[in-house]
């Protein structure tokens, strides 16, 4: 947890303020990749800010977790039309939270549908193609089983990893921050089997 | 010094910690839970849960008496509990140093209402501080335990859901040492709170505002930032971190604290700008005292007064611009409301009185979820402990013909809080209706919080454990019966019998929380739904388990319809991954279609 001051180098200092958006349904560690990413943005000398609301929401409904980082961060949480990258954990709750999105904002999203009580109850459909339209309306799109890789990694559990393996690309946080923020989150062997997770998310 | 990621309230927790507080108390409640959570766990501190905030601010008291440094913790409502020693413990002074946290919590997102607690500062006349990060979260901390210190009084930490639950980078310092508690000599003219002495003593607290205000208008914590004059914002907490981030440009009279008010800030900044606005969430709290002061101010015409704000809502006040926003596709968006868990204990309980003609008058806790679909066995959530005292009144009320109608339910942690004393009352008044207590052996829905009938302390130690069944007996109750909600037949048969009785009657329905870990659960076989045997008739449907759900046979590949009735239409399917295998399912499938996955 405790981070010495890095270094700031004078770029970082004019960095504006950017907003990462993560949504997903309780349970699916989503608190636990944001702790993880908001570590890695102040191992790199960044200010950060994030925020997500526990409580009811926890049992089973939607779970969102912004992540603000700059030079100097006022709000943990973002408006809408202002979020550059979106990382759902899930599809349809990366259709819920579509207004929160830029128009150039970056999308990864898990290839998994889990479906909500009303479709459970056949009262309601699960959208069909939300895959194609987002891969239509944004410029970047990413599509992750982080399921199977999760899996490969040596405990489906490790998803939110993966996840935020694939978004480690788009992110100037070096290997070994990313590293060093992995091996806090987790006793050592979990450890290990997160960060397979994590390099199996990045290259996917 | 070390540089550390803590939400808001392990900041608090850490803060009053760095200032020598070594004693705390509080009953859970979100956004509230972790402070008192995190500071147990810091080096010789005493930290308790009491059975509810009322008790806790008692027990804060008196360790403030005998010179403490005492933080107390609680959500807004809970403030409700404790307003009877708060507003005396106002005129009584602290000698050591007294802290309340209130957490309020806009927006409800696990509230049942929307309440503005800063309201209590001004009628309790108790000064309070409100930080809007986790960085001033523990210095306001600090600072309040200086306050009361040195004014003799009760100071109030105000946070919200958002200051509590983000994170945000910290400095850590060294703790200063804590003071020695010692019980001193008595003096009842400051602390014995008959008319005579609670007169004199109402004069001492109007000279402590008094002093406050003049304080108020030298303390750092109130801040002025010039910067454009055309726009100044007065504003406090969250709020100014979301006004900052889309008009960083503006100038900015920054209040930590927002009880009493500098008079004389607010008149220099009003002064120094050409348009003046408050940004503040709920009440008009500021904006109207700041009126009071004769000064012109835009607010409450522009900003909501409900639910937390965002940057967008400050955007969109100020500008009348609404935030560009990308078309969505033309599809309905399911809702996913929060459920009760896979195998919760609740789950039986509640799909066999959803089933039964009675009012069930609930609690505060996971279980009210119960009142949605399909489950519906719920219909009243009032306060902690109203479902007792409610269920009563409608039986007394309706006389014959609400015999055997009314249930009322509430969880163990909830019955602890506030149900023991409607339920004395039940007895003594001589009511008929049937309380359960759900006891899932934990405080669940905070998080597994423990409490006298856990028989473990905050700390983790045993202790002695509370025997509800005894207890109920002991009160008067005349029918004591203990459940396990995993049974849907006994479940039945036990309520409907309690209900025909005439008398008062609790039924324990007892089974431990599925997440609870204290105790390792028995680990049961996920079930499945045998296709060869499933009718499709939707009764393991009506139980509302997350992993169940229905297959249509429109969707189905051909090759995967098995018709078992004519005018089946699909059949149900259950997920092995999120089955805990209650076998409630399996005792509602008529067709015996539900085993054991092999
Ligand atoms: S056994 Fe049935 S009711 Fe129990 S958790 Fe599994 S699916 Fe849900
Ligand atoms: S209760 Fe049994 S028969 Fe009816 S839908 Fe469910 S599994 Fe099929």
């Amino acid at each position: 947890m405790a981070e010495r001051k890095k270094k700031n180098s004078g770029q970082e200092l004019q960095q504006p303020v950017r907003g990462i958006l993560m949504a997903g349904v309780g349970g699916q560690g989503i608190l636990r990749a944001s702790d993880i990413l908001s570590h890695a943005f102040m191992a790199s000398g960044l200010d950060v800010k994030k925020s997500e609301v526990h409580g009811m929401a926890q049992r089973g409904g939607c779970v969102t977790s912004h992540v603000r980082y700059g030079a100097k961060v006022y709000s943990p949480i973002d408006r809408r039309g202002n979020v550059d990258i979106l990382l759902a954990f899930e599809r349809l709750e990366a259709l819920r939270y579509l207004d929160y999105l830029k128009r150039d904002a970056k999308v990864v999203i898990n290839d998994l549908a889990l479906n909500p009580p009303a479709v459970n109850l056949g009262e309601m459909a699960y959208p069909k193609d939300i895959l194609s339209f987002f891969t239509a309306t944004f410029p970047e799109v990413k599509i992750v089983k982080a399921f199977e890789l999760a899996r490969q990694a040596g405990n489906a559990r490790a998803e939110n990893t993966v996840l935020l393996g694939t978004l480690s690309r788009w992110l100037d946080i070096e290997i070994p921050v990313w590293e060093r923020v992995i091996k806090e989150a987790f006793p050592p062997q979990a450890a290990e089997v997160n960060l397979r997770a994590f390099h199996l998310g990045r290259e996917a | 010094m070390d540089r550390s990621l803590l939400s808001g309230n392990e900041a608090v927790a850490r803060g009053a910690y760095e200032a020598g507080a070594r004693f705390g108390a509080g009953y859970p409640g979100t956004p509230s839970t972790e402070i008192l959570e995190e500071f147990s766990r810091y080096p010789g501190v005493y930290a308790e849960w009491s059975p509810n905030e009322k008790v806790a601010l008692e027990v804060g008291i008196g360790a403030a008496l005998a010179g403490a440094r005492v933080l107390v913790t609680m959500k807004h409502v809970g403030v409700n509990v404790a307003a009877d020693p708060l507003f005396t413990v106002s005129y009584t002074g602290t000698n050591g140093a007294l802290v309340i946290v209130t957490a309020d919590d806009p927006s409800l997102h696990s509230s049942q209402n929307e309440q503005d607690n800063r309201h209590y500062a001004r009628s309790a006349k108790i000064p309070m501080l409100e930080p809007s990060d986790s960085a001033e979260a523990k210095a306001f901390v600090k600072a309040a335990f200086e306050i009361s210190e040195r004014f003799d009084t009760p100071v109030f930490l105000r946070m919200t859901t958002r200051v509590s639950h983000s994170k945000s980078v910290v400095t850590l310092n060294e703790p200063v040492p804590p003071p020695e508690a010692e019980v001193k000599a008595p003096d009842p003219r400051k602390y014995v709170m008959v008319p005579a002495m609670a007169r004199l003593r109402r004069l001492e607290v109007e000279r402590r505002m008094g002093e406050l205000r003049a304080f108020s208008e030298t303390f750092p914590e109130n801040r002025m930032e010039i910067n454009d004059t055309d726009v100044g914002i007065i504003t406090a907490g969250m709020p100014y971190n979301y006004t900052k981030d889309v008009f960083p440009d503006y100038s900015y009279l920054k209040l930590g604290m927002v009880y009493p008010l500098p008079a004389g800030l607010i008149r220099e900044f009003a002064r120094r700008v050409k348009k003046l606005y408050v940004v503040e969430e709920l009440d008009p709290f500021l904006e109207e005292q700041i009126r009071a002061l004769g000064i012109e101010v835009t607010g409450k015409e522009l900003f909501p007064f409900t639910n937390e704000f965002d940057p967008g809502i400050i955007a969109l006040a100020l500008t009348g611009r609404d935030a560009e926003t990308i078309a969505p596709p033309a599809v309905a968006i399911p809702p996913r409301p929060p459920n009760l868990c896979p195998g919760c204990p609740h789950r039986g309980l509640f799909y066999v009185l959803g089933r039964m003609k009675v009012f069930v008058t609930g609690d505060i806790g996971c279980y009210t979820l119960s009142f949605m679909k399909p489950l519906s066995g719920l219909h009243s959530c009032i306060c902690m402990g109203a479902s007792i005292g409610m269920a009563h009144g409608m039986s007394k009320a309706a006389g014959e013909k609400g015999r055997g109608k009314v249930v009322g339910v509430i969880g163990d942690s909830t019955f602890v809080h506030s149900g023991i004393t409607p339920l004395l009352d039940m007895a003594y008044n001589k009511g008929e209706a049937v309380i359960v207590i759900c006891d899932n052996r934990t405080t669940a829905m905070t998080g597994m919080q423990e409490h006298p009938a856990t028989g473990f302390t905050l700390q983790g130690e045993k202790t002695k454990e509370l025997d509800l069944a005894a207890l109920a007996r002991t009160l008067g109750i005349d029918s004591v019966r203990t459940i396990d909600p995993y049974d849907i037949k006994n479940t039945r048969e036990v309520l409907r019998e309690e209900l025909a009785r005439p008398g008062s009657s609790v039924v324990i329905s007892r089974r431990a929380c599925v997440l609870f870990k204290r105790r390792p659960r028995e680990v049961l076989k996920p079930l499945r739904v045998d296709v060869n045997k499933c009718t499709g008739c939707r009764n393991c449907l009506a139980l509302g388990c997350p992993p169940i759900s229905w297959r249509s046979f429109q969707d189905l590949p051909p090759e995967e319809v098995v018709r078992n009735t004519k005018k089946q239409d699909g059949n149900a399917y259950i997920d092995p991954e999120l089955c805990t295998g209650c076998t409630l399912c399996r005792q509602v499938c008529k067709a015996g279609a539900i085993v054991e996955v092999d």
